[in-house]
């Protein structure tokens, strides 16, 4: 393998890991606070529908502008907010089963995405992005003359912002009082109210902002990986990423790395498909080796799992 | 049988019961506004829909079809769901289960009687392994069962498209493998005049005795009590001299051989073969669906797979009026979401009963 071919690895592995990222990380705000997050999947399909949705609707109405895949993303970030707090109200305010209402977040996110999809655009899918309204690669163009940093490094700006989200997350959780309080409320509940803080206010915070970093990784792979949203689209993303954010132990830098992994299991996946190396391996085989690799490691380092102790119980006040 | 009558009144006035009736209606009633918003009418868009289910004997024996993996997928996650276990995986088990009672359906050559059989056991066994794997993982390893049948229904998944592709297997000029023999098949052929080619199969009967052979064995066997003690509180099963790690394995296997049944009786009463899939059908997903409005009881999984399957197959008709069908997921998540917040009628019944007390006061 020559050095070319290790940077179309690396490439393809932020790609990939990006939408996995977001997930995440959604999962880490929720689960941290003490929610069960198990609607990100659907988060994400409605971001990534949102997001293409407005995005091909804005550039219609206002032509090739900067701010089109901007607002697109940010529009795909509100609507996976929306559906972040009615997981909240569910399970925090009528302290529902968490999973449950996880579910229904499911069946929800996909069911007005493609009704949506087809009630605007007489299809299941939304019609392909221009160029121009996808989201923008910074890098692109600057790094002509070196083609292997190009493959590296010239990726779109939902990369770069998806690493800086894990560095932000990691601050926000570990070295403000924010964070503090969020993994107070998810670890003990009952004594974080004693102290003052409003455990209904931090978990309704935190599920939201958990549908906005969903409904950004639904927009990431729909706005920019592929120009546009079909059914098929967020098939098993959101649950990857619950598994990335489980492996992780909670926390945003393992997440991140359990995403790496992952992304780069299927970079050498899709590699090996597509060279010498793999020819006469079934592309079948080849495709199981992200999710055989995840469990191969889970085994290798301790599977034990360290979920926030209040995760997934609902708090009521007056309990004793 | 005064006994019984008794019995099944009270758990029709059960609140469960009523709050999960509320909860379907207020599914309907959610998909009758995004319905009207859109700018078609309600009462003609679910008149469709019944119409869809029970106009014709033969779109009754469609959602009957199409219900009964349903009962089985439905019942693996609420057998696990019972015993402490989230199974995602029950897609995957599911992909085993028609996997191999498509291959021991068709290179067996056997005399039906014993052919039926072994198809649906080799195929609920093969599943039922792959099941045990996610309950060994987490037993052994501590791996998180969701993070496990996760990966699990990929490699599922991709271990089925890679042996459907097997010289010999394929069928060629297809993406699928042959069509499973005839005596391995158990469609019920009486009824063409009635239902046309609808393939109404012996597997509802089966689906269903199946559902009372759990629930037997949950409520009524030692090995159900010990499954349902280490679902209720772990830690106090294992100190009342439960083995949990096993209890946790048994407990994914039975699962898991739920899952593949159903996918078996699919392949054996209507579907005849299995096809290279670009990604999961959701069979697993709609068994989590189908458990939760079930309550997570036997009994209550067959009524809710048949109300699933109903409104699933029935609302397809709606497309007819120009309405896009996914206001059915639009539906069932509304109704699966208000099972969650059931607290939500809670409140409301305090809340009027408060009321009617204020005004007895004045």
């Amino acid at each position: 393998m020559e050095l070319r071919d290790l940077a179309i690895i690396l490439g393809t592995t932020l790609m990939y890991c990006t939408p996995l990222i977001y997930g995440a990380l959604a999962g880490v705000f929720s689960e941290n606070s003490g929610v069960v997050n198990i609607g990100i999947e659907g988060m994400m399909t409605i971001g990534a529908f949102a997001g293409t949705a407005s995005g091909f609707l804005l550039q219609e109405a206002f032509g090739n502008v900067w701010w089109v895949p901007l607002l697109g993303f940010i529009i795909a970030g509100i609507a996976g907010g929306l559906f972040g707090l009615l997981h909240a109200v569910a399970s925090v305010t009528f302290k529902a089963d968490q999973v449950i209402s996880g579910i229904a977040i499911n069946f929800l996110g996909g069911g007005v995405g493609i009704f949506l999809a087809r009630r605007i655009f007489a299809s299941t899918t939304t019609p392909a992005l221009p160029l121009e309204s996808k989201i923008s690669r910074p890098l692109h163009g600057l790094l002509k003359d070196s083609p292997i940093l190009a493959s590296v490094f010239d990726q779109f700006s939902t990369v770069y912002f998806a690493f800086f989200l894990v560095a932000l997350s990691w601050y926000v959780l570990y070295r403000t009082k924010l964070g503090l309080r969020i993994r107070a409320v998810g670890e003990h509940p009952k004594a974080a109210d004693t102290l003052g803080i409003n455990v209904y206010k931090i978990r309704y915070f935190s599920v939201i902002l958990s549908g906005i970093l969903a409904g950004f990784g639904g927009a990431s792979l729909s706005m920019a990986i592929v120009a546009n949203f079909r059914p098929t689209l967020i098939s098993g993303q959101g649950f990857i990423a619950l598994a990335a954010m489980i492996f992780g132990k909670w926390k945003p830098q393992g997440a991140l790395v359990a995403c790496l992994l992952f992304g780069a299991t299927t970079a050498i996946q899709i590699y090996l498909g597509g060279t010498e190396a793999g020819a006469g391996i079934s592309t079948h085989l080849l495709s199981m080796i992200p999710y055989v690799v995840t469990i191969f490691v889970l085994i290798g380092f301790g599977g034990k799992t360290s979920a926030p102790a209040a995760s997934g119980a609902a708090y009521e006040k007056d309990e004793r | 049988m005064k006994n019984k009558e008794k019995k099944f009144l009270s758990a029709v006035k059960s609140d469960t019961f009523m709050y999960t009736m509320l909860a379907i209606l207020m599914g309907l009633l959610v998909g009758a506004v995004i319905i009207t918003i859109s700018g078609y009418n309600p009462v003609e868009a679910y008149s469709t829909m019944l119409k869809g289910i029970f106009s014709k004997p033969k779109y009754m024996a469609r959602t009957i079809i199409r219900s009964t993996p349903l009962i089985l997928t439905g019942l693996s996650v609420a057998f696990a769901f019972r015993t402490g276990l989230f199974n995602i995986g029950v897609e995957g088990q599911f992909i085993i289960g028609a996997l191999v009672a498509s291959l021991l359906g068709y290179f067996l050559d056997l005399p039906a009687i014993i052919h039926i059989p072994i198809v649906f056991l080799g195929a609920t066994i093969a599943a039922a392994l792959w099941g045990a794997i996610a309950g060994y993982l987490k037993a052994r390893f501590g791996v998180h069962e969701v993070i496990a049948t996760i990966m699990l229904n990929w490699i599922a998944l991709y271990t089925s498209n890679y042996i459907i592709t097997m010289e010999g297997v394929k069928k060629p000029g297809t993406e699928s493998t042959y069509d499973i023999l005839e005596s391995a098949r158990i469609t019920i052929t009486g009824f063409r005049h009635v239902v046309g080619p609808a393939r109404i199969h012996w597997g509802t009967l089966i689906a269903i005795i199946i559902a009372i052979i759990v629930s037997y064995i949950l409520f009524k066997t030692t090995i159900g009590y010990e499954l349902r003690a280490v679902g209720y509180n772990k830690d106090a099963a294992k100190y009342g001299g439960i083995n949990v790690n096993k209890n946790m394995i048994l407990a994914m296997a039975i699962a898991g051989a739920l899952g593949g049944a159903a996918g078996a009786l699919n392949i054996m009463g209507e579907g005849y073969h299995v096809s290279v899939l670009a990604a999961t059908e959701g069979y697993g997903f709609n068994g989590i669906a189908v458990a939760l409005i079930g309550n997570n009881s036997p009994l209550g999984v067959v009524l809710s797979a048949f109300l699933f399957g109903g409104i699933t197959f029935g609302g397809m008709r709606m497309q007819q009026l120009g309405i896009p069908t996914e206001v059915i997921n639009i539906v069932i998540g509304s109704i699966v979401f208000f099972i969650a917040t059931y607290r939500i009628f809670e409140y409301t019944k305090k809340y009027f009963k408060k009321k009617k007390l204020q005004k007895e006061v004045k």
